[in-house]
């Protein structure tokens, strides 16, 4: 058996593999499913049911996928340059805590101002606490994935502290969560009777912006570049610092809005509970998307629906909603396999 | 001042730092393992959460406490062994695939515990290791106390940091293992199986992870709590850095580490009125941060560590 580079990739094949790794997945997770003592072609019709089944499943499947796509594009951006910010989840909440900060009463403008201001300080917020492991990289070489992971937990441990110290709302009957966002700051549904906000419509925007700056402009260019060759890029006169420096800003930015997103769209103040892990499975939304920003709308709809459909699952039938989790990651583990099978073959015998 | 160095010759402040210290001695030790052999486990936050998990389950289940070290140990090779298979075999990328195993590791955890346990709001306990004092080396002033009134754990990871030294550089499988993550094309050109010694390196690393998260759950506290582990494998992953890949030096960072964990948290109690508890909390983090900046610039990381290596491949 070797393994032998493919001259060109079939399309085809770019296309089915996302689709083929969740259905591992889900082979695979019958397994789980059996050892709960029950069927899993119950358990995955309720599944089904719970994402899709009403127009209310399908609004609360796309509102789950709005921060998945936010965080899915930021590990996408980062991952194309090769630079590892696994600190999506801390980024997240700092673009939470910049939407707390001025969306609770410090300024009052009109909401077509307001919502885009809170936009923007969310994104500057996680650009700017992504700088921090940046410029330890840059200048003095320290790995990113540590210093990525590590600041996650300090950004939780200061939201904490925000919100059973100083930001604590004395009308949450003792609860530790934030003072609600203002009525002009808050996103509007889209559709009526649902959860689903204004907020999937900039994921949305946000997807096709990503995917024209690193399809047509220099600077996507440049961070492609960087991500397939450093000596190479180097040698073609692009600085790596900058190309990272560069990365870091969208990256950051974009996990910042899906803080603010979530804040001002579907919670309306800011909790401990604000993401349960929304900066991690947008690493698996990136690689389902095979880092493309397009697809990763895709993808992200496609795990929200998961995640939704889980919870819904394990109400009617006696299965823990981590299901929805272990799907997840080894559909994150057979996409990583089968994108490899994208650049190579496996060729038997000699 | 004076008072915190009065507390630095207690020994209950030096057997908290040895309690503090034996999970990440472990877990450190695995990962330093795994890099050695050039191939980076961020597995390793999954495999301590399911090595907490799976150890605890064994015991609560009804089976001994060493038997429950060995299931959480075979338990992390399996993850290792999924690891390797992915990294070392088909050459993918082992930041992308050591997310996933941490992902699909801690899932299945908390997955399993929902499933096996009914849901109660205190979680059940088990009988964990009890603390042995070992004779005459107990009887030393401070430290004696500290280091030898240990569980039975904590006397495995001190024997650990021994063989692991002992192996790595005293050892022909010690010059494989390390040129693995060097220089393997010079291993293939000896005939050795690269990706075999790779695989058994983070098989063996994991297992060691493993343990480490047992630890907690059977011997520093008696019961499984989520999220207990609390990126405990993510420092380890700096101490591995900061210890420059030396066995000797990963222990002494440890400590170092556990020393500095243990004075936070005693610091908590007195400073709680001016200073909220989560500032002291934040330390560990930075501190970790810290160590890496000032060991990053001369860092000589394994020069193919994060290299896959293809049979027949030549540089």
């Amino acid at each position: 058996m070797r393994i032998k580079t493919r001259r060109n990739t079939p399309v085809w094949l770019i296309a089915v593999l996302p689709l083929l790794s969740i259905g591992v997945a889900f082979i695979i997770g019958a397994f789980f499913i059996l050892w709960a003592g029950e069927s899993p072609i119950r358990a995955y019709l309720a599944l089904i049911k719970g994402s899709l089944g009403s127009t209310f499943a399908i609004t609360e499947s796309l509102s789950r996928a709005t921060p998945l796509i936010f965080t899915g594009l930021a590990a996408a951006v980062a991952f194309r340059a090769k630079f590892w910010n696994i600190g999506a989840e801390g980024q997240l909440y700092c673009g939470a805590m910049a939407a707390t900060l001025i969306g609770t009463g410090m300024i009052d403008l009109p909401a077509p101002i307001m919502i885009p201001m809170l936009f923007i300080a969310g994104a500057i917020a996680g650009c700017l606490i992504l700088l921090v492991p940046v410029v330890l990289k840059t200048h003095m070489k320290v790995d990113e994935v540590v210093t990525t992971l590590l600041l996650n937990f300090v950004i939780l441990l200061f939201v904490n502290m925000l919100l059973e110290g100083p930001w604590k709302d004395p009308m949450a009957m003792g609860w530790p969560q934030a003072a609600r966002i203002i009525d002009n700051g808050v996103l509007p549904t889209i559709v009526a009777k649902s959860r689903l906000h204004l907020g999937i419509i900039v994921a949305l925007l946000m997807s096709i912006l990503m995917w024209a700056i690193l399809r047509f402009t220099v600077w996507g260019y440049e961070i492609r570049a960087v991500g397939h060759n450093q000596q190479a890029s180097t040698f073609y006169g692009i600085s790596i610092n900058k190309s990272v420096l560069m990365v870091a800003l969208f990256s950051g930015g974009l996990a910042g809005m899906a803080g603010v997103s979530e804040v001002a769209g579907l919670k309306g103040y800011l909790t401990l509970t604000l993401s349960p892990g929304f900066g991690y499975t947008g690493i698996a939304v990136a690689m389902l998307a095979q880092l493309h920003p397009i697809g990763v709308i895709i993808s992200a709809i496609f795990l929200a629906a998961i995640y939704v459909g889980a919870d819904a699952m394990s109400r009617t039938i006696d299965i823990p909603n981590y299901i929805a989790d272990i799907l997840v990651a080894i559909s994150l583990l057979s996409v990583l396999v089968g994108a490899m099978l994208t650049r190579y073959r496996i060729v038997w015998g000699k | 001042m004076m008072e915190l160095f009065e507390m630095m010759l207690t020994t209950s402040l030096w057997a908290a730092v040895i309690r503090i210290a034996t999970p990440l001695i472990f877990a450190t030790l695995g990962e330093l393992i795994c890099e050695r052999a050039g191939v980076l486990n961020l597995g390793i936050e999954g495999i301590m959460t399911i090595g907490a998990m799976a150890g605890w389950l064994w015991v609560y289940q009804g089976g001994d406490l060493w038997g429950g070290i060995v299931f959480a140990a075979i338990v992390g090779m399996i993850f290792g062994f999924i690891h390797s298979m992915l990294v070392v075999y088909l050459g993918l990328s082992q930041h992308v695939s050591g997310i996933g195993i941490t992902l699909l590791a801690s899932s299945i955890s908390y997955y399993a515990y929902t499933l096996l346990i009914p849901f109660s709001t205190t979680p059940p306990k088990i009988v964990p290791f009890s603390a042995f004092e070992v004779p005459i080396l107990s009887s030393i002033p401070v430290l004696g106390q500290a280091l030898f009134h240990q569980s039975a754990l904590t006397y495995l990871s001190y024997i650990l940091v021994i063989i692991t030294f002992f192996v790595l550089y005293k050892m022909p499988i010690g010059l494989t293992i390390r040129m693995a993550g060097e220089n393997p094309v010079a291993n293939e050109a000896q005939g050795i199986n690269v990706l075999l010694i790779r695989t058994g390196a983070v098989m063996v690393g994991s297992a060691l992870m493993a343990i480490g998260g047992a630890f907690l759950t059977m011997s520093a506290f008696d019961a499984f709590y989520f999220g207990m582990i609390n990126g405990r494998g993510w420092i380890c992953i700096a101490l591995v850095i900061f210890a420059s890949w030396r066995p000797g030096k990963a222990f002494l960072g440890a400590i170092l580490f556990a020393l500095f964990e243990a004075l936070q948290v005693r610091a908590q109690l007195i400073g709680a009125d001016v200073i909220p508890y989560q500032i002291f909390s934040m330390m560990p983090y930075f501190l970790s941060i810290l160590a890496m900046m000032l060991v990053a610039r001369k860092a000589a990381y394994p020069k193919a560590l994060l290299i896959p290596f293809r049979q027949g491949d030549r540089i």
